[in-house]
C-alpha cells in the first residue's frame, strides 16, 4: 500500500437521461410553434382585455327581475343532475363489477371496459348534441347524455376499486360454498361500498355542474336560458344566472362534504 | 364410516411437467387431528386447497364421505362443487375475515352455502343459525364482540372468529392452513387448544398444515410429513424421530 495511488476513475452516480432531455426540448419547440400558429400574441390579448372590460361593466348590477324563468331552469337542471346520477350509478354497479379483471373472465371484462371507455371518450356536450338529434330537444336528452358521462366515470373508478380488493377475503367466502352472487354480496361489496358511495357523491357534484351546460345545446335546464340571455346581450341577466349556479355548486359541495364526513 | 377423506393419485402441476404434488395418496379418518408438516413450498397448502378446490387438481380422486354422502370432489363443477364446499370448513393463516363486516356477519358467512340469497342480503338468517352463531362466539370466547367490525379485532380474536365461521358450516371436514403462523406463541397454543376442543365436540376431523413441529406433536394424533410433493412420513407423533425430520426438512444443523 502506497500513498501515491493513481486518481480513481470518476464514477457517475446518476445515469444521464437523454430521452427526457430530448422530449423536453421537443415540447418547448412545439409550444412556441403552436402559439405562433394560433395568433396568441400580446397585442391580441390587450385588445381582448378592453372588450372584456366593457362586457363586465354591462353585467353589473345582476338582474333578478326574471327570477321565475331562472328558478324554472335551475329546478330542471337539478332534476336532470339527480336523475342522471342515480341512473348512471345503477348502471355503473354491474358494469364496474363486470369490468374488474380480478372477478370477470377476459371475454367479459374486455368488451365492458371498451364500452366504458367509449362512454368516457366523448365530451358530455357532444353526447348531448347526439341525443338532442336522436331524442329531440328537452331534458330527456340531457339526462341521457349525463347518464353516459356518469357511467364512463363511475364505472371505471368502481372497476379499479374492485381490482384493488383483497382476494383473500373473497376466497374465504367462496370456500364456504357461497354462490357467485353471495360472494359478491359478502366478499366483494363490503370492501368497496364506502368508496362507491364516494364516487356517487362526487358524480352528483359534477353532474350538477354539467347539467347547467347541456341546455346550451338544447338538452334542457338552465343552460338554455343562459344561452338565450347571451344571444340577446342581456348580460345583467347572464350574471344573475351565473351567480345562482355558483351558489348551487357551493351548496352541493357543502352538503356532499357533510355526507362524506358522516360516512367516515 | 371408515374414512372422511380418501385421496388417490392426486397430482397438481401449476406449470406443465413440474408437479407440486406427486401422485399423492392420503386417507383421513372420521375424527381427530392430522397435522401435515414439511418445508415451505413443498405443496402442503396446495394439498389443502385442492381438497376444497380453491386450487384445481391436475389429476386424481378426492373422495369426501360424511353425513351428506360420498362424492369425488375433483370431478365436481358449479352447484355440485358449492354443495361440496359447504361441507368443508377452512381456517386461514391470515384469518381472511371480511374486514368491513361485523363479527356476526363473518360468522354467518358460514351459512352462505345454505341460506337463500335474499336472506343473506337482508340479514334475515333463520333463528337456529343466529342461535348457533351466538353459541359458537361464546365457545370461542368472544361473547361480547358480535357487533364489532372484524378489523377492530386482534390477531388471536380474528382467528377465533375464523374458527367459528368454519364450524358454522357444520362441516364434515375442517381444513386449517397454517392457522397459527401469524400468531404469537401463547395465542397459537390457545387457538390450537380451542380448535382441538371444538372439533372434538362437533366430531369433525381436522387437517392442519403447521410449521411448528412441537405444536404438531402436542395436538395431533397423526403426523404426515411431506417432502417435495410426496408423503415420506405418516404415523403417530411418538413415531416421529429426528431421522424423519432430517428427511422431511433436509439438512441437520438445525436440529
Amino acid at each position: 500500500m502506497s500513498d501515491a495511488t493513481l486518481p480513481a476513475p470518476r464514477r457517475t452516480p446518476f445515469a444521464p437521461e437523454w430521452g427526457m432531455r430530448v422530449l423536453g426540448l421537443l415540447l418547448i419547440a412545439y409550444l412556441i410553434y403552436a402559439s405562433t400558429q394560433l395568433d396568441l400574441g400580446l397585442g391580441r390579448f390587450i385588445t381582448g382585455l378592453g372588450e372584456g372590460g366593457r362586457f363586465l361593466a354591462r353585467m353589473f348590477p345582476p338582474n333578478f327581475e326574471r327570477w321565475e324563468l331562472l328558478l324554472e331552469g335551475m329546478i330542471e337542471s337539478i332534476q336532470i343532475a339527480v336523475l342522471a346520477t342515480v341512473g348512471g350509478i345503477i348502471l355503473s354497479l354491474p358494469l364496474g363489477l363486470m369490468a374488474a379483471r380480478n372477478l370477470s373472465p377476459w371475454w367479459v371484462s374486455g368488451p365492458v371496459r371498451a364500452f366504458i371507455a367509449v362512454c368516457r371518450s366523448l365530451h358530455y356536450v357532444i353526447v348531448a348534441i347526439l341525443f338532442v338529434k336522436a331524442l329531440g330537444f328537452g331534458a330527456l336528452a340531457g339526462v341521457a347524455a349525463l347518464i353516459v358521462a356518469s357511467v364512463g366515470f363511475v364505472a371505471k373508478l368502481f372497476a379499479e376499486a374492485v381490482e384493488e380488493i383483497s382476494m383473500k377475503q373473497v376466497e374465504a367466502v367462496r370456500s364456504t360454498g357461497a354462490s357467485g352472487m353471495a360472494v359478491l354480496l359478502y366478499g366483494v361489496l363490503p370492501q368497496v361500498a364506502s368508496r362507491f358511495v364516494g364516487f356517487g357523491l362526487y358524480q352528483l357534484d359534477s353532474n350538477l355542474r354539467n347539467s347547467t351546460l347541456v341546455g346550451v345545446v338544447g338538452a334542457g335546464g338552465i343552460g338554455g336560458t343562459l344561452f338565450a340571455a347571451f344571444k340577446r346581450f342581456d348580460y345583467d341577466f347572464v350574471s344573475a344566472i351565473l351567480i345562482t349556479i355558483i351558489g348551487l355548486i357551493l351548496l352541493a359541495e357543502l352538503v356532499s362534504g357533510r355526507i362524506r364526513a358522516a360516512m367516515q | 364410516m371408515s374414512a372422511a377423506l380418501d385421496i388417490r393419485g392426486l397430482t397438481k402441476e401449476y406449470v406443465r411437467g413440474k408437479p407440486v404434488l406427486r401422485n399423492l395418496d392420503l386417507s383421513i379418518g372420521a375424527e381427530g387431528i392430522t397435522a401435515i408438516i414439511g418445508p415451505s413450498g413443498t405443496g402442503k397448502s396446495t394439498l389443502l386447497r385442492c381438497i376444497n378446490r380453491l386450487v384445481e387438481p391436475t389429476k386424481g380422486e378426492i373422495r369426501l364421505t360424511g353425513a351428506g354422502g360420498s362424492i369425488d370432489i375433483a370431478k365436481l363443477r358449479g352447484r355440485g362443487l358449492r354443495l361440496a364446499r359447504r361441507r368443508i370448513g377452512m381456517v386461514f393463516q391470515e384469518y381472511n375475515l371480511v374486514e368491513r363486516l361485523s363479527v356476526m356477519e363473518n360468522v354467518l358467512c358460514g351459512r352462505l352455502g345454505y341460506v337463500p340469497l335474499w336472506r343473506a342480503w337482508l340479514r334475515k338468517y333463520p333463528e337456529q343459525d343466529i342461535a348457533r352463531a351466538f353459541a359458537l362466539l361464546d365457545a370461542v370466547g368472544l361473547p361480547e364482540h358480535a357487533t364489532r367490525r372484524a378489523d377492530a379485532l386482534s390477531g388471536g380474536q380474528r382467528q377465533r372468529v375464523g374458527i367459528a365461521r368454519a364450524l358454522m358450516q357444520r362441516p364434515d371436514l375442517l381444513l386449517a392452513d397454517e392457522p397459527t403462523s401469524s400468531l404469537d406463541p401463547r395465542t397459537s397454543v390457545e387457538v390450537l387448544e380451542m380448535l382441538t376442543k371444538l372439533a372434538a365436540a362437533e366430531g369433525v376431523p381436522v387437517i392442519i398444515n403447521i410449521h411448528n413441529v412441537a405444536l404438531a406433536k402436542r395436538y395431533a394424533k397423526r403426523i404426515v410429513g411431506m417432502h417435495e410433493g410426496a408423503i415420506i412420513f405418516d404415523g403417530p407423533p411418538e413415531a416421529l424421530q429426528d431421522d424423519h425430520l432430517r428427511r422431511i426438512y433436509g439438512g441437520e444443523d438445525w436440529l
